[in-house]
């Protein structure tokens, strides 16, 4: 066996094609290989991530918590009851998803615990869909965890290639890279092959290219939670579009490049300083418990 | 280019809401009781750029104050520093240096006093993802991260030094993945940075010491060794009432609860009332 320390999608789905591996098993061995660290650890560590994820996005439906500045706080647990009352217009997987995504950014905002997916403002999207996923398709928590390292394997080419940084990237490179992780793992998930899941994370990406970071009091609690939100009906949306066998015409390779390129077009009041966008809306700039 | 794990990808596991100014904060903090070697009776820190300016919405004071109990990222009691902190007879103080422009954006200075007396000031840079890099000690200009074993020997500038210090790791067989060497200037005290691969024994510690002109030596561990920072309350280890906190927050427990901002509004009077010079941060004698 050969290395596994691909350094891009088209290496990546090269080894997929050799080996007859999923993504998932690609990343997984490239962590054992490259950090000598035994399987059992790394199975105990991403358990611990799953279970984390799994407390984050449930725990608001039932026990909602204001974020510091109380600019948010309840949402999942009334997307939740419209949801129980059958009032959902989006319908089970969608709704659940959208759900819990925001109920991680709701504990996230009230310094809860949650794991970074790529990074704190972003960390909805990811469990939102796959636990969503898992609720509506009876998937096993080992399923789960296989999705993790492809999702993983994904968030690790943007952060080699481009970038993860609202400050550097916008929120495209946040929420957007995000989607495209939550795209490809449930791809995966759901049968799609390598091909599938790089061609999901490529639209994914895509159709949030240019999303600007306006953080509204400089705070990661609002537009933050309502765009991991999209995040993830957006994944669920790619992943949909791939195992239908849609062709997306951009690689990810290419994609990841161009969120780099629009990133550097977008103009600093548009990155993560909170000078534009909503954070300098009026009503934003007045409301109630935002700090300077 | 460093290698990027999957849990970097799904990672840091931590209390939120901000990587950078949350997560990394706990880490320096952290990170200087790891340098100090023990329980810290006496903090303060001092918040650049946008930690200085954004601090109270991301919980990096809170975060900061956790990590100098002993508490990482992940640890569900860094909302309630303030009241731990109370608990375990700490002094403290934020002190804001919104002045000085030419540092990294995330920067805080941290000046920490210990149980045993030994006093300490790092200066640490938050980078984003939970990263964090460590850029000086008492005053000299450093560079390491943490995130590997990391030795750090301080000693006089001389011929020789280096040399007994890399055999005396060779001789333990420990591989040396990174090495560098700072100094105040010629002759004058050094400081050598060696990041580890593998578990260095403690005799090793010893026997680096027992060399003329090697004044101190530091070991800071990765988590994965599981070096037991904390977790008993500072209280435990001695007399939680030995320190006063005449100056500091002393309701501080209410920082934690629904007083927030009378609290917080305290603590900017004090930062203005004569006890630190905003501009250099440099305190006063009060």
């Amino acid at each position: 066996m050969g290395t596994m320390d691909f350094k891009n999608g088209a290496e990546l789905l090269a080894i997929c094609k050799e080996q007859s591996w999923p993504i998932s098993r690609v990343m997984r061995q490239r962590e054992e290989q490259m950090t000598e660290t035994p399987p059992h650890i790394l199975d105990e560590r991403m358990a611990k991530a799953l279970s984390i994820m799994r407390s984050a996005a449930t725990t608001p439906i039932h026990a909602p918590k204001p974020s510091m500045s109380g600019l948010i706080g309840g949402e999942a647990q009334k997307l939740s009851r419209h949801l129980e009352q059958g009032l959902s217009i989006c319908g089970p997987v969608l709704s659940r998803a959208v759900t819990y995504a925001m109920a991680v950014l709701e504990v996230n905002g009230s310094m809860g615990l949650i794991v970074a997916a790529p990074t704190a403002g972003s960390s909805g999207v990811v469990p939102g869909v796959l636990l969503a996923l898992q609720e509506s398709f009876g998937l096993t928590d080992e399923a789960l965890l296989q999705a993790l390292y492809n999702a993983g394997a994904i968030g690790y080419l943007a952060m080699r290639n481009a970038t993860v940084a609202g400050a550097v990237g916008g929120c495209q490179a946040e929420v957007g890279v995000a989607s495209s992780m939550a795209a490809s793992a449930a791809t995966e998930l759901m049968g799609g092959t390598p091909e599938q899941c790089l061609s999901a994370a490529s639209t994914a990406l895509m159709n949030l290219l240019g999303l600007v970071c306006d953080p509204v009091g400089g705070l990661v609690e609002y537009p933050c939670q309502d765009r991991n939100a999209i995040g993830a009906a957006n994944a669920l949306t790619c992943a949909e579009l791939a195992l239908s066998g849609i062709r997306q015409l951009i690689p990810f390779d290419e994609m990841l490049d161009t969120m780099v390129r629009v990133g550097r077009q977008l103009p600093p009041a548009l990155r993560e300083t909170a000078m534009g966008g909503c954070a300098v809306a009026p009503s934003a700039k007045a409301c109630a418990g935002c700090h300077g | 280019m460093s290698f990027i794990s999957v849990f970097d990808v799904l990672g840091p596991n931590m209390i939120g809401p901000s990587s950078s100014h949350t997560a990394g904060a706990c880490s320096i903090g952290l990170m200087a009781r790891r340098m100090l070697g023990g329980p810290v009776s006496q903090v303060q820190f001092t918040l650049y750029g946008s930690f200085s300016k954004t601090y109270k919405g991301h919980g990096t004071d809170r975060a900061l104050l956790g990590g100098i109990m002993g508490f990482s990222t992940d640890d569900p009691r860094i909302p309630e520093a303030y009241a731990l902190a109370e608990a375990r007879g700490l002094r403290w103080r934020f002190v804001i240096n919104d002045t000085e422009t030419e540092v990294h954006p995330n920067t805080v200075d941290i000046d920490v006093v210990g149980k045993n007396g030994t006093h300490l000031t790092i200066r640490g840079e938050s980078l984003g993802g939970g990263k964090i890099r460590i850029v000086r000690i008492d005053g000299i200009e450093v560079d390491f991260t943490g995130e590997y074993d990391t030795l750090i020997v301080v000693h006089k500038d001389q011929v020789g030094m280096v040399a007994y210090i890399t055999s005396c790791l060779s001789e333990s067989r420990i591989n040396i993945a990174f090495m560098k060497l700072f100094r105040e200037a010629k002759g004058d005290r050094a400081y050598s940075i060696i990041e580890f691969d593998g578990y260095l024994p403690e005799a090793v510690q010893g026997k680096i010491l027992e060399k003329e002109h090697i004044e101190h030596v530091m070991l800071i561990q990765t988590e994965s060794h599981g070096n037991g920072d904390e977790d008993r309350p500072i209280g435990d280890q001695g007399d939680p009432h030995a320190v006063g906190q005449e100056e500091c927050c002393t309701d501080g427990d209410r920082c934690a609860d629904s007083q927030e901002d009378r609290c917080t509004d305290r603590r900017e009077d004090w930062h203005t009332s004569g006890h630190v010079d905003r501009r250099t941060g440099v305190q006063e004698e009060g």
